[in-house]
């Protein structure tokens, strides 16, 4: 099918989609005008029974924790797509690649990022019950300062932490042990990822029950997830240059 | 009445769906597959939003004081990292069709002609 005959096939159906969400949208309750229970229930649950002031985290890794399960699972097997698409086929040889930063205010300056971003992203981890943030929000700053370290350090360095040896257990360990965390709430006779700790003193790092393990599985998985697809994009994209040269 | 917010959300979805099918290039129709995923949370945010309320986070509040619908929150702060994952995996495509037919034109690649 040639790319004129596409476009003209496309476009009518592209406007029949056009009308067709015009006419479903003029049918939901106007914008402000929320009428569904469950946000209402929620937010007045989460506080009083939940001990969780962020009703955001306690719908995420409590209420609806089967449902951030399945996510962990679609962002657990993208990660694997990638891997295996792109992991090193035999190709070791790029340790010997020279890409150090030559500027010394990057160094600096990235240094001390990387401790501000780590320690920004695990408040925001622990702290995700009570104020903005949470495991995954955690989970992305904390990836970012192990990227902070490549731009510091040059790929030498940046290898010793950014290898499969070292990240593929952690990345495991945040998946399984989100799963794990739901089994053992089977063991005491309740339901999948029944929160089954006391909740805790509402307002402090100590909220939360067992969704607080939840929350920092959550945490552990999307860092190391992130730091792998980084690693992986590194690794195809230096491995021909080390070649080269 | 406003739909406005819908509206918005619609015509995302529209253009990124207008990109995709008329993308020359993989990578080009990768974002554009993000740009029409950003409608999703344009549209789950707006019929979240209550008029006035806050958002739904208690530290400091009085419970019991308008706020937004978390539920649509937790949908969407779940699906931006789970999305930056999947779009990931669809670069990691496009650099295999890469190596593979030398082209990221999905119209010069054979496989992709339908």
């Amino acid at each position: 099918m040639s790319r004129r005959v596409r476009i003209g096939i496309f476009l009518p159906a592209l406007a029949g989609l056009g009308a067709l969400l015009v006419w479903s949208y003029t049918g939901l309750p106007s914008f402000g005008d929320y009428q569904g229970p469950y946000g209402f229930i929620v937010n007045r649950i989460a506080t009083p029974l939940r001990h969780m002031d962020n009703a955001v985290n306690a719908t995420t890794y409590d209420i609806r924790g089967f449902d951030t399960l399945g996510e962990e699972f679609i962002l657990f097997a993208a990660v694997i797509g990638v891997v295996l698409l792109l992991r090193d086929r035999g190709e070791r040889d790029a340790d010997e690649i020279e890409d150090d930063t030559g500027s010394d205010l990057i160094r600096v300056c990235g240094t001390l990022a990387i401790g501000a971003a780590v320690l920004v992203g695990l408040w925001l981890v622990a702290f995700g019950f009570v104020t903005p943030g949470g495991g995954f929000q955690g989970g992305v700053a904390v990836a970012s300062g192990a990227l902070l370290l490549y731009l510091v350090a040059g790929h030498r360095e940046w290898s010793a932490f950014g290898n499969e040896t070292l990240l593929d257990p952690i990345k495991g360990i945040g998946g399984g042990g989100y799963a794990v965390i739901g089994l053992a709430a089977l063991v005491g006779g309740l339901a999948y990822l029944t929160n089954f700790f006391p909740g805790g003193v509402t307002g402090t790092v100590w909220s939360g029950g067992s969704a607080a393990f939840v929350n920092w599985a959550a945490g552990i998985e999307v860092a190391a997830a992130l730091v792998i697809l980084f690693a992986e994009f590194l690794q195809a994209y230096i491995v021909p240059i080390a070649r080269s040269s | 009445m406003s739909f406005l917010p819908y509206a918005v959300a619609a015509w995302v979805c529209l253009v990124g769906l207008y990109g995709i099918v008329t993308s020359r290039n993989l990578i080009h129709l990768a974002l554009c597959l993000t740009v029409m995923q950003s409608s999703t949370y344009l549209l789950l945010l707006a019929i979240g939003y209550v008029k006035g309320g806050g958002p739904p986070i208690y530290k400091g509040v009085k419970l019991g004081t308008t706020s937004v619908d978390p539920v649509v929150q937790a949908l969407t702060l779940t699906d931006i990292v789970v999305s930056v994952t999947v779009i990931a995996l669809i670069l990691a495509l496009a650099l295999d069709v890469h190596k593979r037919a030398g082209t990221v034109d999905p119209d010069e690649i054979k496989e992709m002609s339908g």
